[in-house]
């Protein structure tokens, strides 16, 4: 199960609405250890593609620096669907390469309803998990 | 020749757990048949068909090797090698 404070849920999906009809993606880090998504990062999605994303490699060094020197991991990693719904792709399992994440979903292909769901992505198995979310 | 390399926690099965391994080689290819001898498995991670999975990201000293000759760039002692996996999809 994912636990989730409200604002970071209004982020990501305030992020996948602005960058809508392109995906948008991010991490959220949190300490080493303690599974609770904390710090909101929004990332550059290379691609600027509606059906593609990809973390530019320079950015994602950097990030990916700090949370080692913070004592932090990628907690969530996030992206939106925008014309299909928040289930991963084909392609979504096949790069997923970071097994302890909560891989997050955010679809905006309805103007109005967002579809936000997680899921764990391990050796090609994906497994739908629940959403917690907690009044922040 | 040697340098050290950051191995990212989906393939420190290969590893045994650790997360930095030592390795030598004046290329990354070289590096990568390095590695693959003391921590089998880590190449066919790394590797297709010649070139770099497009499912990471490797960078030596922070420069990002698709832009600096790929599995040709050249590594010097005591250079850092660090591999991410690429996050991507569609």
């Amino acid at each position: 199960m994912l636990v989730i404070r409200r604002d970071l849920v209004d982020a990501m999906v305030a992020h996948a609405r602005r960058d809508h009809p392109d995906e948008a993606c991010g991490v959220i880090a949190g300490p080493y250890g303690s599974a609770t998504p904390e710090r909101f990062i929004e990332m550059e999605n290379a691609e600027r593609s509606p059906t593609f994303y990809r973390f530019d490699a320079a950015e994602q060094l950097k990030v990916w620096r700090e949370m080692d020197a913070n004592d932090e991991v990628p907690v969530v990693i996030y992206h939106s669907h925008t014309a299909t719904e928040a289930y991963p792709s084909r392609t979504d399992i096949s790069f997923a390469g970071e097994p302890e994440a909560h891989y997050v979903l955010v679809s905006t292909r309805d103007p109005i309803e967002h579809e936000l769901r997680s899921y764990r992505i391990v050796d090609g198995v994906v497994t739908e998990e629940p959403v917690k979310i907690i009044e922040s | 020749m040697a340098v050290t390399v950051s191995i990212p926690t989906i393939l420190r099965t290969h590893t045994g757990g650790e997360k930095s391994v030592s390795a030598a080689g004046t290329t990354l290819a070289e590096v990568i048949d390095d590695l693959e001898n003391n921590h089998g498995g880590l190449k066919a991670r790394l590797v297709k068909e010649g070139t770099l999975h497009r499912f990471v990201n490797v960078y030596v000293n922070d420069e990002d090797v698709r832009f600096s000759g790929g599995l040709a760039a050249e590594v010097k002692d005591g250079d850092n090698v660090t591999i991410l996996p690429a996050v991507a999809g569609g």
